[in-house]
């Protein structure tokens, strides 16, 4: 008896491989649409653990501790190429991939910089990192010809000053900051320049409207833009999206916009990799495989309002997301978008003191 | 024997809990870092044997030490926790001492539950007690909008991400590791001496202060260690409800290892810290064992 109910289950666990199988999804946290989790399990009968993040350095930690048992992880570009070198991911086996096809080579080309012929990565999402404004507090105050697509608006004293009584918020992030500092001040340079000189630059811009900003922080600008609570905010396009959406809903009289600042915007990537001690990356690369199918992704854009690298998708994407200047900027736009680098450590320990110096003081 | 083994687990739990934990700490902090994973070099490599041992001995160095001492944010940094850790300790003291004060002198059937009054914020998380002080400090919140309502001010006050938000949340947190070793000295202190006092013509507030305090004095310097030693190292709450001014060593840390993927100096950060919190704590301990031996 004993015997046969053995045989039995040892034949059950072979016939149906699956049940035992599992992959571990790590992504930013409000990224997808959750429907497709559920699809993708019906449709390959692998288990889904799906974890989120809130910063890219909580999964840089993570990657360069190893063993985080997670089979996809989602960086932004410049934290990928650094993970890249310090051989946290492996090589993807594009083989397995064939929906490799349906990928942008418009996006494909800017993602070469830090993951060369996506040798690591797939393109999830890309944005821009511009300026939310409410806009009917914005024009009160600075009248109707207030420079709601210019980098003046913040980092301009003489305007800033006058926005301080209803609040400007930065992103708590230097790579995101320090690069708008110096895009508004025309540093020769250019945005990406490391050097200590660049970033004293910054550190004077940044230090000249200091006074009059609120907070630092990534994410408590999207309720506090929604709810009126502050006027202007340096953040990410579909956070800012967010925001405007939320504040629609509430029906409570605040109208947010997103511009991309006419002095040139930084344009991030997200992209999907593999861990080098991925417990099952044969399905991670399913998983890719299953994001990178057209009906897929456009349903995650369609959700989360970011744009995406993968052509075939546009066909499936709604008229609220491929049809917004904002999401999918225009050529004129795209050409005056920006990418950086990763920082070395010596650069990037100048870049945090930097940092530490403009938000405390010290 | 069975007294060996007894004498042994305080020893081995220290060992395998903080001493090892800690060499460890300091061989990252005696390390250069890398673009590796982990992030630093040299490793021990068991498998080259002595000699790899050695190799790998030559390679530290304390670079990462005077390193911390050619920033001056990294004493700035230490002085400011030690500043917020001192006041927020004296303030615990101020507000815990009365209460348990109270909860020593109330009726002994009473003294159950008034103890679980204090245990009882541990039944919700931590970060969820810091996060609704969030809701009752900021602008809109419920302390402005009551002190509105109240008429005594006639404009919200800026208390969340402020120094006076990281001192409420530190008291408020660190009340009951006060409260509970003061509670107990108080608990046991022997009401005879106070009425031999009294009958000796000794004031209730004279014999307050040369009775009930002295006789507590190991109850507050517990409770004390027990609010100083978090607070400061104290991350999560200078984070939450305190502002981008609000500098402390925690924070530092957090940048070190984070932002800088630094993990030797952060490492070094940490080694100072902790040595910075246990010679003092040696010394008064040593001072207060000397005082013991010349009374007894």
């Amino acid at each position: 008896m004993t015997k046969s109910l053995i045989a039995l289950t040892a034949a059950m666990t072979l016939a149906t491989g699956a049940i035992a199988e599992e992959v571990h999804v790590y992504n930013w946290s409000d990224y997808i649409d959750e429907e497709l989790l559920t699809k993708f399990e019906e449709e390959t009968g692998i288990d889904l653990v799906y974890d989120v993040f809130d910063s890219n350095e909580l999964l840089e930690t993570k990657m360069l501790a190893g063993g985080s048992g997670y089979d996809v992880v989602v960086p932004t570009g410049t934290f990928l190429q650094r993970q890249i070198m310090a051989g946290s991911f492996q090589p993807l086996d594009k083989s397995k991939l064939p929906n490799l096809e349906n990928m942008w080579d418009v996006i494909q080309k800017r993602t070469d910089t830090y993951d060369p012929n996506g040798d690591y990565s797939i393109n999830y999402m890309w944005g821009t990192t511009g300026i939310g404004a409410n806009v009917g507090k914005v024009k009160e105050i600075l009248g109707d010809d207030a420079p709601l697509n210019s980098l003046a608006l913040i980092f301009d004293p003489a305007i800033a000053e006058k926005l301080s009584s209803c609040g400007i918020h930065l992103l708590d992030a230097p790579t995101e900051v320090i690069p708008a500092a110096l895009t508004y001040a025309g540093w020769e340079g250019g945005p990406d320049d490391h050097s200590p000189e660049a970033l004293a630059k910054a550190e004077e811009v940044v230090a000249a409207v200091r006074p009059y900003i609120q907070k630092f922080h990534s994410s408590e600008y999207i309720n506090a833009l929604a709810n009126g609570d502050i006027c202007v905010a340096l953040g990410w396009s579909g956070d800012v999206l967010q925001a405007r959406d939320r504040a629609a809903e509430a029906d409570n009289g605040v109208e947010i916009t997103y511009e991309v600042p006419s002095e040139g915007a930084l344009m991030w990537f997200d992209q999907m990799a593999i861990p080098v001690d991925a417990p099952n990356p044969e399905a991670a690369h399913t998983f890719l495989n299953f994001i990178m199918d057209a009906q897929n992704m456009a349903a995650a854009s369609n959700y989360v309002y970011y744009a995406n690298g993968n052509k075939a998708s546009q066909d499936h994407l709604i008229e609220d997301v491929i049809g917004d200047t904002a999401i999918y900027p225009d050529a004129a736009t795209l050409d005056n978008l920006y990418t950086v680098t990763p920082f070395d450590v010596k650069d990037q320990r100048n870049l945090t003191r930097s940092w530490t110096k403009i938000k405390s003081g010290t | 024997m069975r007294r060996l083994i007894l004498i042994a687990i305080p020893y081995l739990w220290l060992l395998a809990l903080f001493l090892i934990p800690f060499l460890i700490v300091v061989k990252i902090s005696l390390s250069d870092t890398a673009l590796a994973r982990p992030p630093y070099f040299p490793q021990l490599d068991l498998a080259t044997g002595w000699q790899g041992f050695v190799d790998f001995l030559r390679e530290l160095d304390f670079e990462n030490f005077t390193f911390l001492t050619t920033d001056d944010l990294y004493w700035k940094a230490y002085l400011s926790s030690l500043k917020i850790a001192l006041i927020s300790t004296a303030l615990t003291l101020l507000v815990g001492f009365p209460i348990a004060y109270a909860m020593a002198r109330a009726p002994e059937e009473w003294r159950p539950t008034l103890m679980m009054l204090v245990i009882l914020p541990f039944w919700t998380s931590f970060l969820i007690r810091v996060y609704s002080w969030m809701g009752i400090l900021s602008q809109g919140g419920l302390l402005n909008s009551f002190l509105l309502w109240l008429g005594l001010i006639s404009e919200p006050l800026t208390i969340l991400n402020t120094d006076t938000a990281v001192y409420i949340g530190i008291v408020y947190t660190y009340l009951p590791f006060m409260i509970l070793p003061v509670y107990a000295a108080l608990e046991k202190l022997d009401g005879s001496l106070l009425e031999a006092a009294e009958d000796l013509g000794c004031s209730r507030t004279s014999a307050f202060w040369l009775i009930t305090v002295p006789l507590s004095k190991q109850g507050v310097i517990a409770g004390c260690f027990l609010v100083f030693i978090p607070a400061m190292g104290e991350f999560v709450i200078p984070s939450l409800l305190g502002g981008s001014q609000t500098l402390m060593i925690g924070k530092v840390l957090y940048e070190e290892f984070f932002s800088n993927r630094d993990w030797p100096v952060a490492s070094a950060v940490a080694v100072v810290l902790l040595l910075i919190l246990i010679i003092p704590i040696v010394l008064f301990q040593r001072n207060e064992q000397k005082q013991r031996e010349s009374e007894g």
